[in-house]
């Protein structure tokens, strides 16, 4: 009884945590599903069908695909465009800081359906044709902020006395940026890339208001659910999700081994040599 | 952290960093800033201009431009019932996601150890599986045929005798969906606590309960405001969870922007709608910039 009352809080986040898993385990077990009838909601029998044949179904790997292309293009612009914006936030004192603090957390606070709506307003008043460029250009939109905010959360946490380190030691400003300030940050950019990805990728309800007759992944899932969602749907998503965690606890595994390195007692001089040398 | 020098504190904030003035800084900010400008902020005024638009008589589903208010008065005659249902199935999965997130953001920022971030990795990773999939799941989890529906159907506690194409399936879909962005923010507040408040309160000889009511509480505040917003906003927005979930009965706002927008193409009426909303969250945005200033935002 004692361990229980000790233990509580640990119990029921360890249950939380199942919780969030429910959804992901069934998903991923009904790609091994070979469903009775058309809709794929309940265990029926063992099959790789979905596997060995992952573009099986017309129209699921073409809008597949096209969910990479957006989720690439998006991300890359978006990513450059937000480290930029959080190292000028950063680093740079301007005029009006609140209006650019509000306008980068308002797309994180609007619901999807009103900006869904709105640019779908703008694109048709403009008569600009529907398509990949305005899929896009949303995503490229709601994007940017998640970057700034992962961007600028890791140039807070950089431990200034690095850069004043290599200015003692007559780096320029370039080669400061270069060789100290990037290198620290690039991490925490391509964290933001990866999420800005999952974010493109994952996307439905802007995508739905601006993609005319195109067909995504998540909107492709979306038309199928009336009339029954196809089991390689089920193992493509399984897939996206296996490669993600992979990656994401690759780079933890990474971090954890570094952090280790640093931590490590070091006399100062050390430190002076790693900057050199890299 | 390397090397502790003396007098300084390991961790570096607020930043040391001397902020220059200067015209690099305007050049880093003007592209995304223009891209959210033109992209975000100028479709919200055509999104006005839309609401107000007027029907051209004898042609129906055309539409001129107007200032045609009664557009609002009418959506809202119309709607008003969606609207209200959407706060309050939001309202419900964000006090749900509260209580279920609390444990969980506690255990990882005081008790983790050195689980810490793998734990914050596994509360992040379900999101990298599909939404939609996701909350179609939760069909096979509340079917009626299921355990958790029959177990509730055994003590008489459904109405309808079933939870899927209820508005109980609706608020469970949105609570496990919008749970992420409720953990973040609490877990990211409870970490900034310094734990010997916690102990000083206990050494005070407060009982577990009073130490967590007085210290721990009032100091997440920040962390259970944030993560209110980021759930209530996105929740009362959604339509994916009503549609996919719930009945035509259960429909919230979010259904009825879209389906005016893409499928009955009566752009005032939906615009109109979006616009509401907007304004409605808005309100809660600046209440909580009230408080708590413009810095902390991103």
């Amino acid at each position: 009884m004692r361990w229980l009352r000790k233990n509580i809080i640990g119990i029921i986040a360890i249950l939380v945590l199942i919780y969030l898993f429910i959804p992901i385990a069934i998903i991923i077990v009904l790609s091994f599903n070979k469903p009775e009838g058309k809709f794929n909601i309940s265990w029926n029998e063992f099959s790789l069908d979905a596997w060995t044949n992952l573009c099986g179904v017309p129209g699921v790997c073409s809008s597949f695909v096209t969910s990479i292309q957006i989720g690439l293009v998006s991300t890359l612009i978006a990513t450059l465009l937000g480290s930029m914006i959080a190292f000028g936030l950063v680093r740079y004192r301007f005029r009006g800081r609140s209006t650019t603090n509000l306008l980068i957390f308002l797309p994180m606070a609007t619901p999807e359906v009103v900006m869904g709506a709105s640019l779908l307003a703008l694109f048709l008043n403009l008569r600009f044709p529907l398509g990949m460029g305005t899929v896009m250009v949303a995503h490229i939109m709601f994007i940017i902020s998640f970057v700034v905010v992962t961007v600028k959360a890791r140039l807070q946490g950089l431990d200034p006395r690095l850069e004043e380190a290599a200015r003692d030691l007559y780096a320029s400003p370039r080669a400061t940026f270069r060789y100290v300030t990037f290198p620290l940050v690039l991490p925490g950019i391509l964290g933001a890339a990866l999420l800005g990805f999952s974010l493109s990728f994952d996307d439905f309800i802007i995508s739905f208001f601006n993609a005319g007759t195109l067909v995504t992944f998540p909107i492709f899932i979306w038309g199928a659910a009336q009339r029954g969602i196809p089991v390689q749907v089920n193992a493509l998503a399984s897939l996206v999700f296996i490669i993600a965690l992979l990656i994401v606890l690759g780079a933890q595994y990474a971090n954890h081994r570094r952090r280790r390195a640093l931590e490590a007692p070091l006399p100062s001089p050390v430190l002076v040599d790693r900057m050199s040398r890299s | 952290m390397v090397a502790v020098v003396p007098g300084t504190t390991g961790k570096a904030s607020p930043p040391a960093v001397t902020q220059r003035r200067s015209r690099t800084g305007y050049l880093l900010l003007f592209p995304g800033l223009a891209w959210l400008g033109v992209f975000f902020a100028i479709p919200f005024v055509t999104l006005f201009f839309t609401s107000l638009q007027q029907d051209v008589p004898g042609k129906s589903g055309k539409y001129t431009a107007g200032l045609q208010f009664s557009n609002y008065s009418e959506a809202l005659a119309e709607y008003w019932p969606q609207f209200l249902r959407s706060f309050i199935y939001a309202g419900i999965a964000t006090l749900l996601a509260l209580m279920i997130a609390y444990p969980l953001a506690y255990f990882i920022a005081f008790r983790a150890g050195r689980w810490r971030s793998l734990m914050l990795v596994l509360v992040i990773a379900p999101s990298f599986a599909s939404f939609l999939l996701r909350t179609y799941a939760w069909r096979t989890i509340l079917s009626d045929e299921g355990p958790i529906t029959s177990t509730l159907d055994a003590l008489h506690l459904l109405p309808d005798g079933r939870v899927l194409n209820t508005g109980i399936a609706v608020v469970a879909g949105l609570t496990y969906n919008f749970l992420p962005f409720m953990i973040l923010p609490l877990y990211a507040a409870l970490e900034k606590i310094d734990p010997r408040l916690i102990e000083a309160a206990s050494d005070l000889y407060a009982s577990p309960q009073t130490a967590f009511r007085k210290v721990t509480w009032p100091l997440s505040m920040p962390g259970v405001v944030a993560g209110t917003l980021l759930t209530f906003i996105p929740a009362a927005g959604d339509y994916i969870n009503a549609e996919l979930l719930g009945s035509t009965k259960d429909r919230m706002i979010g259904n009825v922007i879209q389906t005016n927008f893409i499928e009955f193409r009566d752009y005032p009426t939906a615009s109109a709608l979006s616009f509401v909303l907007m304004a409605a969250i808005l309100v809660l945005v600046f209440t909580y910039i009230r408080r708590a200033g413009t810095e902390d935002l991103v």
